[in-house]
């Protein structure tokens, strides 16, 4: 099939010399491509009728939600799998006829690439070149060059086992390096790689791309990495919902990104008013303020919404993620905003000051003295320390959260968050230092103190062949709710997270987000007033992460106070203050703005931005020492 | 041979042998398990009776009576203990303290005397069968041996018109050792086979390395081979072992070739490694793998091989059964080269088996194992 380019496709390379016909030919066509699999005894398509071309000597980004169908079409691309119909052909050949062929020319790493943790960095990297039949000759000079791109030098000898997970990633990339592939496809690369590591792929895989020549498809979750790649292909629910440069995305929203900003309430409360609002497509909380998508053809001018209060309208540079959610919402005719979530009565009897007063307390400050409720530390950790063995997963861990706070901690996989949160939630004994959770001492009553807190885990913990009716049951009964209360908060899951039309569907057939409103519910069943999340939006597509997110607003703006991990950069934003950790210490506490500022270098710096500079200034502070 | 196959085989071989060097699961497998299973089989498990408790009741002690109980302390197969009365004795067998009473009565001294032949009771506890009968056998033995002895003394010495002269083949001790050590070998053997290749698949994909070893260049053949060989050296490093204990720490005779023996042992390891190889490949899980491999190897190589209980005598739908059982062959032909020689017949027909067998498991492993995920 010859390849007609488009113009988003040869706008998308604008950086590369033009060449023959012939050479722009694209590296991957597939069209009409199909594949469902088996799951849970139903049928589900992965793939449903894709359409991709995929440009020659670029970085082309495959990005979407988990599940979207990224790695089926990868593992299509390197005949790992046969499709169901369509065709697709890579390099010119075809996948199922030529697999051979096809596996000779390309490079491919998997979402977990399998190394041998028991050979060493040298020893994985033998085993390759042999696999991929490198002449022995040639080795040591490609070697080099694969040591010097990825700075792997100095641990050739260490086990792959022993390394950490940004370099173990790097390790994976070498291996499928060890000769120059013409394509290369990268499944996930960067999910849960710490940002420094995170960085350095990225330069890695430009250098390629430069100085070999390769082409490469990249698949992505992070909606932010679009803007690294040449070229994007967005993928929902098994086809591409666009294709083009990142900024022909960046275009098509010009006009319909805002900041708000009112000086009356808070920016939380300002959310929920302008989710419910008809021009309103996205509303985000940053800090103070507040980033609205509008729908298409809206534009805000000053004076608009003039029934908010001292409200300023300033535009924004457009994101690629808002041209996703774009593509998702602006079919639906009206916005459902979430459904007004109570917590207990219980909890509103305590509420002295309930939801009205917090308006008038700006998040920024939300945390200083201005408002005695708010003052009151609800976690108070004192140089926390957890040791296995020899080794110290947290290490000297101190910070305070307080009451209706939404306190982040965030950093790499493997940086000690999910360990710090077990001692918190009381799970796993504390080795050395002090902890209190509502006025609850863990080292003494780590069981009173359970009661008080709700915890959801990394993997929702639910129960995945009974229905969201049984789940909703064990747990209440797990609870210890009894009764006519029991029945009453059974009723306000179901209504607060509009789970009553799937009340007898078993959970693990729910989609991701529905589960995640389950895991939700389930966690505030017994209306704790500490709520423990941990990493709740991992693999979670931007939708279902907002609606998320809206749900956890709401609940700190009725004083209960949320502790979240998240190793989403973006998300740390929403968070009213934070810790950012790294190989189990705080490196820095403060709130988004603060980390910014001080660590990123300026006001306008990502968190990514303020990561990598509060990472780079802890090490150059190591090195004397 | 393909252009690459060399290189790929050699890296896929150094990469397993690295791995077992550093995972000492796989080297306790082969290493250790034949020296733990040979101990225990080899000075644990008996079928022979020695040093059986019994109790010899005399209820009168008398000159013929006490001869007679004497006897029973010059033979290495019971360790009596003499007791008053067959009420004490009963006691004793019911706590197990002995495994059978041998009872004179009173009158025993004067009905031998008096010529009317004296009764002697035994009772012997059946619960375990197989000792009840050899601790009735030799009662009798010596009961006989008695009275021989007691003619020969009186010079009416009794000639019975036939004489049974009995002759053991091949195991004239009748040393149960001699023929549960070759059938331990083939347990142990069936057990490193297929428990060292049960792991090693599933583990590629448990970890998530299958997926990087299929989009390379190698081929179905070069993976399976790659797994086959370091476990076979492996595994017959184990067989040595084996054989090396068999041989001299419990005396087992090799009265065959040694070349022979060593053949079949790697024609068997062969379908041992197949086995485990088909269970991987189906099962995919390290877990569930061990435990097949556990289940559908070991324990039918343990019960339907012959090398403990005799096949002959299972009914007769179990026996059809143990046709597919590998190890039946294999323990075949080891107590025949062991204990016997060679046997050109025993070892062509059990051989052919064999072979037909490693054939359809690797054949198997072959066939389902795929260049692709689905």
């Amino acid at each position: 099939m010859p390849h007609q380019p488009t113009a988003q496709t040869l706008a998308a390379a604008p950086d590369f010399p033009s060449t023959s016909v012939e050479e722009n030919k694209a590296v991957i066509e597939a069209r009409g491509l199909e594949k469902g699999f088996m799951q849970a005894q139903k049928q589900v398509h992965a793939l449903a009728g894709l359409h991709l071309n995929v440009g020659p000597r670029q970085v082309t980004g495959l990005i979407g939600p988990d599940g979207a169908g990224k790695t089926t079409f990868m593992r299509l691309c390197a005949g790992l799998l046969r499709p169901d119909a369509g065709k697709l052909q890579v390099l010119g050949l075809d996948t199922v006829r030529q697999t051979l062929e096809v596996q000779a020319r390309i490079g491919y790493m998997p979402q977990r690439f399998g190394l041998y943790e028991d050979l060493s960095v040298q020893e994985n990297m033998d085993l390759f070149a042999n696999l991929h039949g490198v002449a022995h000759d040639r080795r040591a000079e490609r070697y080099q060059r694969l040591m010097e791109m990825s700075g792997m030098e100095p641990f050739g000898k260490r086990l792959a086992g022993k390394l950490s997970g940004g370099m173990k990633q790097k390790l994976g990339l070498m291996c499928t390096l060890v000769r120059s592939p013409k394509l290369l496809l990268l499944d996930e690369p960067t999910v849960g790689v710490d940002p420094v590591s995170r960085r350095e792929l990225w330069q890695i895989v430009y250098r390629l791309v430069e100085e070999e020549g390769v082409s490469v498809l990249l698949s992505t979750a992070y909606l932010d990495e679009a803007e690294r790649c040449a070229e994007v292909a967005l993928i929902h629910q098994g086809t591409i919902l666009g294709q083009g440069s990142p900024a022909s995305f960046r275009v098509k929203m010009q006009g319909r990104t805002w900041k708000l900003h009112s000086g009356a309430i808070s920016s939380r409360r300002l959310q929920m008013r302008m989710l419910r609002h008809a021009s309103i497509l996205d509303a985000l909380v940053l800090g103070s303020s507040l980033r609205v998508v509008t729908r298409q053809g809206i534009a805000l001018k000053p004076g608009d919404l003039s029934e908010i209060d001292d409200l300023t309208i300033t535009p924004l540079p457009p994101r690629f993620e808002d041209f996703f959610l774009a593509a998702l919402r602006d079919d639906e005719e009206v916005l459902t905003p979430p459904a007004p979530l109570e917590i207990t009565q219980e909890l509103e009897q305590n509420t002295a000051h309930p939801v009205v007063q917090r308006p008038f307390v700006s998040q920024m400050d939300a945390s200083s003295d201005a408002s005695p409720a708010a003052a009151t530390a609800i976690i108070q950790a004192d140089k926390l320390v957890r040791r296995f063995g020899s080794f110290i997963a947290v290490d000297q861990v101190s910070f305070r959260v307080d009451r209706g706070e939404i306190f982040g901690l965030l950093g790499a996989n493997g940086a000690g968050k999910t360990t710090t949160f077990r001692m918190l939630c009381g799970l796993l004994p504390i080795s050395s230092g002090s902890c209190t959770v509502a006025g609850v001492n863990l080292r003494h009553a780590a069981s009173a103190a359970r009661a008080k807190i709700g915890y959801m885990a990394q993997k929702f913990s639910l129960y995945g062949n009974l229905s969201i009716m049984h789940n909703l049951h064990f747990f209440s009964s797990a609870y210890g709710l009894r009764g006519k209360h029991r029945s009453e908060r059974i009723q306000w899951a179901l209504d607060s997270f509009a789970l009553k039309p799937f009340a007898e569907v078993p959970s693990q057939t729910l989609p991701l987000g529905y589960k995640q409103r389950l895991a939700l519910a389930v966690a505030l069943m017994h209306g704790p007033k500490v709520l423990f999340l941990d990493e709740p939006t991992s693999g979670v597509d931007p939708l279902a992460r907002r609606e998320f997110w809206q749900h956890i607003n709401q609940l700190a703006e009725q004083g209960v106070t949320v502790l979240i991990t998240t190793h989403f950069m973006e998300e740390a934003e929403y968070c009213d203050r934070l810790v950012i950790m790294a190989e189990g210490r705080v490196l820095a506490e403060g709130t988004p703005a603060d980390m910014k500022r001080e660590y990123g270098g300026h006001g306008e710096a990502s968190m990514e931005d303020a990561f990598i500079g509060l990472i780079k200034a802890s090490e150059s502070k190591e090195v004397p020492t | 041979m393909k252009p690459g196959r060399l290189m790929r085989l050699t890296g896929l071989v150094r990469k397993e042998w690295l791995q077992v060097m550093r995972d000492p699961s796989s080297l306790a497998i082969a290493l250790a398990l034949p020296l733990v299973l040979l101990f225990i089989f080899g000075y644990g498990v008996s079928l022979d009776a020695k040093n059986v408790p019994i109790a010899v009741v005399v209820e009168q002690p008398g000159s013929q009576s006490n001869a007679f109980a004497a006897s029973f302390f010059n033979t290495p197969y019971f360790q009596p203990h003499m007791m008053r009365s067959v009420q004490e004795a009963e006691e004793a067998l019911k706590r197990a303290e002995v495994q059978g009473i041998v009872w004179l009565r009173s009158n025993f001294d004067a009905d031998y005397l008096s010529r009317t032949s004296p009764p002697i009771g035994v009772i012997v506890n059946g619960v375990d069968a197989n000792t009840a009968r050899l601790v009735e056998g030799y009662v009798q033995g010596i009961w006989f041996g008695w009275l021989d002895k007691q003619a020969e003394l009186s010079g009416t010495r009794l000639k019975p018109p036939l004489q049974l002269e009995q002759r053991i083949w091949f195991n004239p001790e009748v040393r149960s050792t001699d023929y549960l050590v070759p059938g331990v070998v083939a347990v142990v053997m069936t057990l490193i086979g297929s428990l060292l290749t049960a792991l090693v698949i599933a583990r590629e994909w448990e970890r998530g390395t299958m997926e990087t070893l299929l989009v390379t260049r190698i081929s179905v053949f070069e993976l399976l081979a790659g797994k086959l060989i370091p476990y076979f050296v492996l595994g017959m490093a184990g067989f040595f072992i084996s054989l090396a204990m068999a041989r001299f720490l419990f005396m087992v005779p090799i009265r065959g070739s040694l070349l022979l023996l060593v053949a079949v042992s790697a024609l068997f390891l062969l379908v041992a490694l197949g086995m485990g190889l088909a269970i991987s490949t189906v099962f995919r899980s390290q877990f569930v793998a061990a435990l097949v491999a556990l289940v559908v190897t070991f324990l039918p190589a343990f019960l339907l091989s012959g090398f403990i209980f005799d096949i002959r005598s299972m009914p007769l739908v179990i026996q059809g059964i143990t046709r597919i059982i590998a190890a039946r062959y294999y323990v075949s032909m080891l107590q025949t080269l062991f204990l016997v020689g060679n046997v050109g017949f025993i070892l062509l027909i059990n051989s052919l088996y064999l072979l037909g067998m490693a054939t359809i498991f690797l054949g198997l492993t072959y066939l389902k194992t795929g260049k692709r995920l689905d």
